[in-house]
């Protein structure tokens, strides 16, 4: 468990040594921020519906720009060799680059705090739906940081990681936008499978088990596939 | 110390290490000989539970790999070959975050960062990232990250490749001192690196071992012929080749005559027996002047390329 912390400090402060943390946060905060606010005061609505309403889409542009390196950086250097030597287990470094990635989502949300601050400025904002989506923008986010980190365990181009990465993400947001095109007997399976129906309960301000469990197993299959790549490469 | 047997990797259909035994002491350092590709870099990786083997078995200590591969990292210490390290991290945060995951206390941290260091002689380049250091210093940080645990093994897997002669030589002084107190595998295509540093050596061609002995039996050992060197004076090259040809075990003898009118002649020799005391006595019957014999030692060079070729 300590190394899990060791790795986590080392891949969350990796972050900010490179430009790209601050690459990523700046197109995500413009992204979402003129995406917010243009409509904000045409509808004259003062929630943040349309904010999180995007989040799923965007996160599945952003995220696997941040985890595409933690795995492929380290094959291509061959630094993951020195990794594996040291006396670490895979799921120390599964869950030491996850729970990074992970942190770095949550890092990059904080700014936008300033959204609701504002809103509750210009109208009465109910703040329930807006705690629920920040709870869900975190699940979100790790699910994807997951599937991203898995994308990333598979080649040492980082190029190639991203775009698997967002492939898989974006699948998961749009299957639920996709129905119409679905055999009927299937729809509600599918529709589970979609991580945008789930993240949307959540940021209605209903946090309800059956999400938080999508979210968490979408993580645990991820993951775990993530550590059966690891041991193939062994 | 370290106990292998019949180890094998194959990558997919490729055989990279072909059934190989060997055992390591306590306070050896054993060079890994071989050219590229004779599967050197595979059999370390195997040892360091990089690479798990496809069938054998490797012992380190009481330890099994396939049950204790965490314990026996603990002991290891390993430096990749070029020692590929994080470019972006400064050499300080580096040993720093190793000394980290090998669970060093604070103050046991402090004091081993400063005496690894010094050991490596990177205190002028601790806050630079390690992306921006030379070839040499890289392999220096890589030296000292190997070195953090203070392991009882040390392995290193072409230390002083690409390094100027410069850099070769301070390496070499710190592994020499290093092997005094530990064990040290260290892989090399190059010669005079393991006649300089190890007190054993394992010739590898084609994933098998070719030779394995300290470097005295491996150059005594081989191909089966020996070379005398004899000088001679007052002797015609045409009578000398005949005279000493008919020496039995003598295969073949070369007379040319040097610019001071001395005879140097090399004799080839079946290695079965010593043949120096029958040159001489053949040379006491004639009237030529000895002025000198002895047999040449074969150098490590000509038992590698005798015991590579081959294969």
């Amino acid at each position: 468990m300590r190394h899990v912390i060791h790795i986590l400090k080392k891949e969350f402060t990796g972050y900010f040594v490179s430009p790209v943390a601050y690459i990523v946060i700046s197109i995500f905060l413009l992204v979402t921020g003129w995406f917010f606010f243009t409509p904000f005061f045409l509808y004259n609505w003062a929630d943040l519906r349309s904010f999180f309403a995007l989040l799923p889409t965007i996160f599945s542009f952003v995220v696997p720009a941040i985890t595409m390196r933690l795995f492929s950086e380290e094959f291509n250097t061959g630094s993951y060799e020195i990794l594996l030597t040291m006396p670490v287990t895979s799921w120390d470094v599964i869950l030491g680059k996850f729970l990074a990635a992970v942190a770095f989502v949550s890092a990059m949300l904080i700014p936008t705090l300033a959204y609701p601050i504002t809103v509750s400025f210009l109208g009465h904002l109910d703040w329930g739906p807006v705690v629920g989506g920040y709870i869900g923008a975190v699940l979100l986010g790790a699910s994807f940081a997951s599937v991203g980190l898995f994308a990333s365990s598979l080649t040492r181009n980082q190029i190639i990681a991203f775009i698997v990465g967002m492939a898989i993400c974006f699948s998961l947001t749009l299957i639920d936008k996709t129905l119409y095109f679905l055999p009927r007997e299937l729809l509600g399976f599918l529709e589970c499978l979609g991580a945008g129906f789930h993240f949307n309960n959540i940021s209605k301000g209903i946090i309800d088990s059956r999400n938080i469990l999508y979210f968490l197993s979408i993580s645990f299959v991820a993951l775990y596939g993530t550590h059966l790549v690891m041991q193939e490469k062994s | 110390m370290i106990h292998v047997e019949n180890l094998t990797k194959y990558y997919n259909d490729l055989c990279a290490v072909d059934q190989i035994d060997f055992d390591i002491h306590q306070g050896e350092i054993v060079g890994f000989l071989g050219p590229n590709g004779a599967g050197k870099t595979t059999t370390l990786r195997m040892l360091t539970g990089f690479l798990r083997p496809t069938s054998g078995s490797i012992r380190v200590k009481d330890y099994t790999i396939e049950e204790h591969s965490l314990d026996i990292k603990k002991l290891l210490g390993y430096l990749p070959e070029a020692a590929p390290l994080y470019h972006d991290m400064l050499a300080y945060d580096y040993l720093n975050y190793v000394a980290d995951i090998r669970k060093l206390e604070k103050q046991k941290k402090k004091s081993m960062i400063r005496k690894l260091a010094h050991l490596c002689g990177l205190n002028d380049v601790m806050h630079r990232p390690i992306g921006e250091l030379s070839k040499g210093y890289k392999q220096r940080v890589g030296l000292a990250h190997a070195m953090m645990n203070d392991p009882e093994i040390l392995i290193l897997d072409e230390p002083t490749s690409g390094l100027d002669p410069n850099q070769i030589v301070e390496i070499r002084e710190i592994i020499r001192q290093i092997g005094k107190e530990k064990t040290v595998i260290l892989s090399t295509h190059i010669l005079n690196e393991v006649e300089a540093t190890c007190d054993r050596i394992l010739i590898i061609n084609n994933g098998k071992i070719v030779a394995d002995g300290s470097m005295e039996t491996i150059k005594r050992s081989g191909s089966g012929e020996y070379v005398i060197s004899v000088s001679l004076k007052n002797a015609v090259s045409e009578s000398v080749e005949k005279e000493l040809g008919s020496i039995d075990g003598v295969i073949g003898v070369v007379a040319v005559n040097d610019d001071q009118n001395f005879l140097n002649v090399r004799l080839s020799c079946r290695s079965s027996d010593d043949l120096r005391g029958e040159v001489y006595r053949k040379i006491k019957q004639t009237d030529w002047v000895l002025l000198e014999l002895h047999q040449e030692t074969r150098t490590l060079e000509k038992i590698f390329q005798e015991l590579t070729r081959e294969n």
